[in-house]
């Protein structure tokens, strides 16, 4: 990274996160599900990471581990040029209005006794000591933000729809005004027709406020949108990490390229003759990953090097981190012919 | 699909109203439409647009009160599923008419074997002995893609994964060998590669069983690689119908059109901010007087305030037969709309 580069906000080192099984008579501690498992990226201010996979494969999990509303087992993470993981309560509270997050299910997430005033005005109570006055002027300000119309204030959540709950959400993670918004899914739990109002929500407030978002999702088509970058995971580590139009356009690890290809593509002259890559079986347990490559057991150009050994994640071309042996033999040697002869090949498989 | 004989199902008229404390909620409003035999019928809309409920209300599948079918016809056959006794009704669910729910997880039983629960309907419709019908059971499982079927029959739901549970959720409703199988966004709870798996299997189906399917999803991406013709619903009526490759090319109704560019795309070009379809789906509290998209309309006009559109014939002769709209607004010339959406 040069120093003209803009500087990452948020830089992720080597993120751990294992929930220990303990089982039998006296409940010994008998494994890990190794929910992340060694996990890096930066996040460059202003801007939004994309950090995509399938269901359990960490990514809520590292969004969590990132604001400390876990307790990481191992890594750095630093924000703001501050090892959050590290940190001790005191300071770490302090620290807390510059993260917030955003999460999946607004029903779930927001109190059913509360107002929308008291729930957005919450974080407030906590971390000011701004009159009465002074918070609901707050209030109004945000919901203005997000587009809630201000007679609303002394309602509940269940007097709205789905859309304006999710709005009510951001309302409340933007009360402190924080630098960096981990958004956990959402938009999965809303209408299409509703989903593009939040994106485009989210995206003004970037624009207009500076933020920066860890943009958690399953929802590849929504992710190219928002995202300069993009982390696609699987099974608690990252396998590739890539500028959005390059991944789009054309994906590099074997899983990432499974992934796309499964979004449905709403065109069916386009689906009636594309042809899909169709993962055999199911994404194996986390807690009894395989040997070598996490991905061995479905990988369609699994090869004998897959099974044994661990491929790290590195460059293998200007900003494209992935975390394969197709590339990494080749690159080891110093050469870029040989991966670009790789590449061609996929392609020429898959189209 | 040039077909002379009568479809496999089909509905006339179909309204159903909820009563609530609340007053009455108009869910469903004078829904026809037609099932042919091995078609695969789309049905697109938004949650509360009333596609759940319309299929519920033809097997008559809700609890009443508070839902009340108000008028209609569901004709399988030749016979009208709203006048059956309660007694044919069972013989014909599970039995001629298949159904697949969205959530795998909440719709098998999980204090019973998986088999159990196969086995379950074979029994009680095609009266079979329980080694026959565990046989059959084996059969369906392999059928659907279980590997290691016949060890299989004795796990319980929570030993599969969510793929695994909606294949045998599959299986099942296939069991009796039904003539239409309802499935109620059976891949929406499931992530992208095993929809991807279960959409190929039920290409797959098709072709080994010609069943007819009515396939009800909120993704068009869904739509667009496996229906045949989709209906689109909004308002708790049906709005846009026409064959698949017609209602991407020239889609007619403002609600389609809409729907087609808010989806963001894989591929082409990335646009700069998403369209949106401003305002909420309407509140159906009371029968429809206008048209319910009026609200959430770019092309509104008096008439659309005036009456609510009845369905009229865009091509193919006959309204449920071709394309036909629900809006009293004219489409431009489809080929400007196809200039349009390709640049769009």
């Amino acid at each position: 990274m040069l120093d003209a580069r803009p500087a990452p906000l948020v830089q992720v080192e080597d993120l751990k996160m294992h929930f220990p099984i303990y089982s039998g008579l006296f409940r010994r501690h008998t494994g890990d599900v190794k929910a992340v498992d060694g996990v890096s990226f930066d996040i460059m201010a202003g801007q939004t990471l994309g950090l995509v996979g399938e269901s359990g494969c960490g990514k809520s999990t590292v969004g969590r581990a990132i604001l400390r509303l876990y307790e990481p087992t191992a890594g750095r993470v630093i924000i703001d040029g501050e090892d959050v993981a590290q940190m001790q309560p005191g300071p770490l509270r302090k620290k807390r209005p510059t993260m917030q997050m955003v999460f999946q299910d607004p029903q779930a997430s927001l109190n059913p006794r509360m107002t929308l005033a008291d729930i957005v005005a919450e974080p407030l109570d906590e971390h000011t000591d701004w009159t009465r006055d002074k918070k609901l002027e707050r209030v109004h300000e945000l919901m203005d933000q997000v587009g809630l119309n201000r007679r609303f204030a002394n309602r509940f959540p269940h007097e709205f729809s789905g859309g304006q709950r999710q709005r009510i959400g951001i309302a409340r993670a933007l009360a402190l005004k924080p630098q960096f918004i981990v958004c956990d899914e959402p938009i999965a739990a809303l209408d299409v027709s509703i989903q593009a109002q939040v994106v485009n929500l989210l995206e003004d407030l970037q624009e207009k406020l500076g933020l920066t978002y860890l943009f958690i999702s399953h929802d590849l088509s929504m992710v190219r949108h928002l995202a300069q970058r993009v982390a696609v995971m699987y099974l608690g580590r990252i396998c590739e990490l890539s500028p959005s139009s390059d991944l789009y356009a054309r994906p590099l690890h074997p899983y990432a390229e499974a992934l796309l290809s499964a979004v449905n593509e709403p065109d069916p002259e386009l689906a009636a003759t594309r042809n899909r890559i169709i993962l055999k079986g199911d994404v194996p347990s986390p807690a009894n990953p395989p040997k070598g490559c996490n991905f061995c057991t479905r990988c369609p150009k699994v090869m004998d090097i897959c099974r044994q050994v661990k491929p790290d994640l590195a460059e293998v071309e200007p900003g494209r981190q992935v975390a394969c042996h197709l590339y990494h033999n080749n690159s080891a040697a110093g050469s870029t012919g040989a991966p670009e002869a790789n590449e061609r090949n996929q392609q020429g498989e898959t189209q | 699909m040039a077909d002379q004989a009568l479809p496999v199902l089909d509905v006339r008229g179909l309204t159903t109203v909820f009563r609530t404390r609340g007053g009455e909620i108009h869910a469903v409003n004078d829904v026809s439409f037609h099932l042919d035999r091995g078609e695969l019928l789309g049905v697109v809309g938004e949650s509360g647009s009333g596609k759940s409920v319309t299929m519920m209300s033809l097997i008559r599948l809700l609890p009443s009160p508070p839902a009340d079918i108000r008028s209609g016809k569901v004709m399988l056959g030749d016979r009208d599923l709203l006048q059956m006794s309660p007694e044919d009704l069972r013989r014909v669910r599970g039995a001629k008419v298949g159904f697949v729910f969205q959530d795998p997880m909440t719709s098998l039983n999980p204090v019973f074997t998986v088999g159990s629960q196969i086995v379950e309907p074979l029994r009680e419709h095609m009266g079979l002995s329980k080694a026959d019908a565990e046989l059959r059971a084996v059969e369906l499982l392999e059928l659907v893609g279980i590997p290691d079927a016949k060890s299989r029959l004795k796990a319980y739901p929570h030993q599969f994964s969510g793929g695994m549970r909606q294949r045998v959720m599959i299986a099942i409703a296939l069991a009796c060998d039904p003539d239409v199988l309802i499935a109620d966004e059976p891949t929406t709870a499931l992530d992208v590669t095993i929809q991807a798996q279960i959409l190929e299997l039920v290409k797959e189906l098709r072709h080994k069983l010609g069943m007819a399917i009515i396939w009800i999803t909120h993704d068009l991406g869904v739509i667009a690689g496996i229906a045949d013709r989709v209906m689109v619903m909004y308002g708790g009526q049906v709005v846009e119908q026409a064959p698949v490759r017609e209602l991407f090319a020239n889609p007619q109704h403002p609600y389609t059109r809409a729907l087609l560019q808010t989806i963001p795309r894989i591929t082409g070009a990335r646009d700069a901010r998403l369209k949106v379809i401003e305002g909420q789906p309407p509140i159906l509290t009371a029968a429809l007087t206008a048209c319910p998209f009026r609200a959430r309309c770019e092309h509104r006009h008096d008439a659309c305030d005036a009456s609510n559109p009845a369905r009229r014939v865009v091509s193919g002769g006959v309204v449920g037969r071709g394309h036909d709209v629900a809006c009293h607004w004219q489409a431009p010339h489809p080929d400007r709309t196809k200039a349009e959406l390709a640049h769009a």
